[in-house]
């Protein structure tokens, strides 16, 4: 008979071959921190809040997932959050173009090479809108209008300050020769109603943020900042459609721009775990309830992970030094 | 007439048994939630957000609605009892509330909070039942030169009215307005005033000033005094609600004006913060009772928490109709709609009837649940003071420690709470007003932000705050309001030297 | 005359605030000049407001201080005995609140309370305990089970594995 000492042994060892095996396939084992670094009730934290819903509702994970925004100097808070919690599976970050502007325009340290790119969720689309009033009805117009109005006239309204909103604007100004003035608001629906309102004269607004006001026929959009048209071809105004909308590029205006909607980990997490969050991200894309958000902000859909994800953000790194650094928004030090 | 059977079909939707349960839980979940401090409104309408992805979105707004609302109820009560006010709109509460508390009045002053929460989000809701298209159409009249406007009657309508001697006024609210000006410059997109620290990112939230400044700064004044929480000696009394109620028709006319300030500073969206200190300001000054107020007059918490209530609810209304969040619970209530694949817009009253007017009736009835629900519950409440103070309060300091951090879960937040408070003891102590300092705080960077803004689109000419009637009306207001008290004083002197 | 040794002078305590707000002042004008504080193109730069705001501080705690020193002797701050206990809150809070940032929120709070009610109130200990473990035990279930709020954690949260 062998010593009893034998039998707990093999028993010990029985149990962490289980725990083991169970643990190849690595899974959260603690709630989830999904740190959004922007504001509540901002393009970012939606698309945060529904995948939040999304996970929970199909029970996705064994644990949950809980939002969390860190806004503060125009998302530098969140990402050094992220940069400090090195290793940590726990954590996931969703991140705009802001991973780009902020670190660029404040000088706050840090880099998207201080992460783990997980996911490309989506690419978020720019339109350039006008007040549906506005005698401007094509991009030739809206080009002629502001070549005839003395510099620094005709007003653009965005979102914050030195990020994708006033990029675009400096590059609409460098194609058309001109000056327009900027005006910086907090987020994307305030600065559709100020179009609205007349106080400012054109926006580049995401879809979804202008798409309420473009339906109920106050909002005229012009063209779009993307390679091809999009997609979306369900009718919003009258017979217009999403795809109805030509390119900024085929009507005079040679700029293109895409905003990231992407997730990221911290630095130093294993090859299992990041696997883990893009295998979940890539379930939460299937779900109806994704589809439908996709449909109404006319998202281009884009879905990359592990190498090609991260060259693509290297390139857009690189892209938005230069686009920075032409438009004069580096920070002094 | 239509309108009133889209409100009486509404009813019918809210009056289901289901839906009927989701109120009151809301309810109370916002009644804590507004207690907890730290969780105000905003975060936890977020935090419960994904709850409702499974309930029709009737359902779902109707239940999140009323967390709103019981948070807007419940923030009243740290703010009487304790002298935390949970939210930005209580801070004006505490001035008259919590000196009610230490008069053994706190029931008074909890089931007064109450009641003019009710009439004002009452006033705000039928206004929206009635006047919602061209409401909206007022909105889209406020730029940013009409919202710093807001703000500058906000402030004048404020400042100018305590006793402090007015030079140590200035500087409370200077420093208030250089704490707000701390982080990320919204305008330029560059950091400002943060040293290099990146703790300072975020600024100073005013969460993190007021849990100080009024939290532990009164924790400490309990201490300087002897452990004794001055309003033990609160007799629990069931029939406070009755009494008090006798007494409240006596302040109609601050009830009217505090209604109208708000439904208007909900709307323009300036939201229920300028609201609740404006009508105040505005209390103070036309009461007879003014010279009292800040002593625990019943007058000083009914006309904040009216304005702050009608301002909240009417808030609701530029989201449904254009978009655009009111306040930052409304924001959160934004994106949730947008979930729900509903479109805030013009044509949400168009298309989505049911949704709408089923709001709007939970609007109404959510307030009398959550009225009837708070008003059960004062002597409750009130028995809090009877704790002692051993107890009580390093409880409430533990409290405020988490409310501290929950803003930005930060750590650091937590020691800047502990810093505002013994800087709030020492003030206070040295007689300088602690209200200025924190609406300063509170409105400080918005109202610089529209400031800026102005003056991007005028290019640089300041002519544009008087270039037109509503702008212009409203700056005018703001002069006279700032310069009342000469204008009195003048007028007393003329008096004198006539006599 | 008052008996300076009962306490700190109102007047000297109020002397040593303004001193310490003219030099809050002088600290935002610096910030604001590494700012910019010109009028630009754009309308006024990020320290324009901020730098008119130090002066503001530092001309209205001048003249605090002015005022100040030409009060009369206006009695006690607050009486040594007083001071004594407000400081007694004032240590263990500070200790509280920098040990939340290293050892989570949870032990620490049990410690203040627990720790306050002894030492304040003459509680037993056991009842004192019995506080302090059920207040954060019915927060640790309101915030994170049912809200799910993250609270700070620490080593000891981290080994029960929480």
């Amino acid at each position: 008979m062998p010593p009893i000492w034998l039998v707990f042994v093999a028993v010990a060892a029985l149990c962490a071959g289980v725990v083991g095996s169970a643990h190849a396939a690595w899974q959260p084992n603690r709630p989830v921190e999904f740190i959004v670094p922007a504001g509540t009730g901002g393009g970012a934290d939606q698309m945060a809040r529904v995948i939040q819903g999304i996970v929970a509702k199909h029970n996705l994970m064994p644990t949950p997932l809980v939002v969390i925004n860190k806004s503060g100097g125009a998302g530098g808070e969140g990402f050094l959050d992220i940069k400090a919690a090195r290793a940590n599976p726990h954590k996931l970050i969703i991140t705009l173009s802001n991973l780009f502007t902020t670190p660029l325009a404040t000088g706050i340290p840090v880099s998207w090479k201080d992460m783990t790119p997980v996911a490309m969720m989506a690419l978020d689309e720019f339109v350039l809108w006008v007040n549906a009033e506005s005698p401007i009805k094509t991009t030739a117009d809206y080009i002629a209008a502001i070549k005839a109005a003395p510099a620094g006239k005709m007003k653009m309204g965005g979102t914050g300050s030195k990020q994708e909103d006033q990029i675009i604007t400096v590059a609409i100004e460098k194609i058309l020769g001109t000056k327009m003035t900027y005006v910086p608001f907090r987020g994307g629906g305030e600065v559709a109603v100020q179009l609205v309102g007349n106080h400012i004269d054109s926006t580049v607004n995401n879809p979804i943020e202008a798409v309420a006001q473009w339906r109920a026929g106050k909002l005229r959009p012009l063209c779009v900042f993307d390679r091809v048209p999009l997609p979306v071809t369900d009718k919003i105004a009258g017979d217009q459609a999403w795809s109805d909308i030509p390119t900024c590029k085929s009507q005079g205006l040679d700029m293109e721009y895409l905003m990231l909607r992407g997730v990221f980990m911290p630095a130093g997490v294993t090859r299992e775990q990041v696997q883990y969050y893009a295998d979940l991200l890539k379930k939460v894309r299937e779900t109806p309830e994704w589809q439908q958000l996709m449909r109404d902000g006319a998202f281009n859909q884009t879905f990359m992970t592990g190498a090609e994800y991260a060259a693509w953000v290297d390139t857009e790194e690189k892209r938005h030094r230069q686009l920075m650094q032409e438009a004069g928004f580096l920070a002094a030090n | 007439m239509e309108e009133f059977a889209h409100l009486f079909h509404g009813f019918a939707i809210v009056l289901q048994p289901y839906n009927i349960m989701l109120m009151c839980i809301g309810i109370l979940l916002g009644v804590i939630i507004g207690v907890l401090p730290g969780l105000g409104g905003a975060n936890g309408v977020a935090i419960l957000l994904p709850l409702t992805f499974s309930m029709s979105p009737t359902s779902a707004i109707i239940m999140l609605s009323c967390i709103y609302w019981g948070a807007l109820f419940g923030g009243a009560i740290t703010s009487i009892l304790f002298n935390i006010p949970g939210e930005p709109w209580s801070v004006a509460t505490t001035f008259d509330g919590h000196p009610m508390a230490q008069q053994g009045k706190a029931g008074e002053a909890l089931t007064a909070a109450f009641t003019s929460s009710f009439i004002g989000a009452l006033f705000a809701v039928i206004m929206i039942t009635l006047l919602a298209p061209l409401v909206a159409k007022f909105a889209l009249q406020f730029g940013p030169a009409e919202k710093f406007s807001v703000f500058f009657l906000a402030f004048c309508s404020f400042i100018g009215m305590g006793k402090e001697p007015p030079f140590k006024t200035l500087a409370s609210m200077m420093i208030g307005f250089a704490l707000a000006a701390v982080g990320l410059d919204s305008v330029t997109g560059n950091l400002r005033l943060t040293f290099g620290f990146t703790e300072l990112l975020n600024g100073f939230d005013f969460l993190i000033a007021v849990i100080g400044l009024f939290g532990i700064g009164e924790i400490l004044l309990t201490m300087e005094e002897g452990l004794s929480f001055r309003g033990r000696a609160a007799a629990i009394n069931p029939r406070v609600v009755w009494e008090t109620w006798k007494e409240l028709p006596r302040y109609w006319k601050t009830s009217l004006s505090s209604c109208l300030i708000g439904c208007w500073m909900g709307i323009s969206p300036a939201g229920a913060t300028p609201a609740s200190f404006m009508s105040y300001g505005i209390a103070k000054r036309t009461s007879r009772n003014g010279a009292k107020f800040g002593t625990g007059q019943i007058e000083g918490v009914v006309a904040p928490e009216t304005a702050a209530h009608a301002a909240g609810t009417s808030a609701l209304l530029p989201m449904l109709a254009l978009g655009v969040p009111g306040s930052p619970t409304a924001a959160v209530l934004l994106g949730g709609l947008l979930i729900w694949g509903l479109q805030p817009g013009p044509l949400l009253f168009v298309e989505q009837t049911e949704f709408v007017w089923g709001l709007i009736a939970s609007m109404y009835l959510g307030n009398l649940v959550g009225l009837i629900i708070v008003l059960t519950c004062v002597p409750l409440f009130a028995a809090i003071l009877r704790i002692p103070f051993s107890i009580i309060g390093p409880v409430i300091l533990v409290f405020c420690a988490i409310g501290a951090y929950t803003v930005h879960n930060s750590a650091f937040d937590v020691i800047m709470m502990l810093v505002f408070g013994v800087l709030g003891y020492l003030l206070k102590k040295c007689n300088y007003p602690l209200a200025p300092m924190v609406l300063a705080i509170v409105l400080g960077d918005k109202a610089e932000e529209a400031f800026r803004q102005s003056l991007l689109i005028s290019q640089g000419s300041l002519g544009v705050f008087f270039s037109n009637g509503l702008v212009g009306t409203i700056m005018g207001l703001g002069l006279v309001a700032l310069f009342w008290h000469l204008i009195q004083t003048g007028f007393s002197r003329l008096r004198h030297m006539v006599a | 005359m008052n008996k300076p040794e009962l306490g700190p002078l109102q007047r000297s305590v109020e002397f040593g605030t303004a001193v310490a707000m003219v030099a809050f002042g002088a600290l935002v004008i610096v910030g604001s000049v590494q700012a910019g504080i010109s009028w630009g193109a754009e309308g006024p730069r990020s320290g324009f407001f901020p730098f008119l705001i130090g002066l503001a501080i530092i001309l209205s705690s001048a003249i605090n201080l002015v005022q100040c020193v030409r009060s009369p002797q206006a009695g006690l701050f607050v009486e040594w005995a007083q001071l004594r206990q407000v400081v007694a809150v004032i240590i263990p809070t500070t200790v509280y609140v920098v040990s939340v940032g290293w050892v989570g929120l949870y032990l620490p709070s049990m410690l203040l309370i627990g720790g306050f009610m002894i030492w304040f109130g003459k509680y037993k200990p056991i009842h004192a305990i019995a506080v302090a473990v059920g207040v954060m035990a019915v927060t640790y279930v309101t915030f994170e089970w049912w809200f799910l709020v993250p609270l700070p954690k620490g080593p000891v949260e981290e080994w029960f594995g929480l």
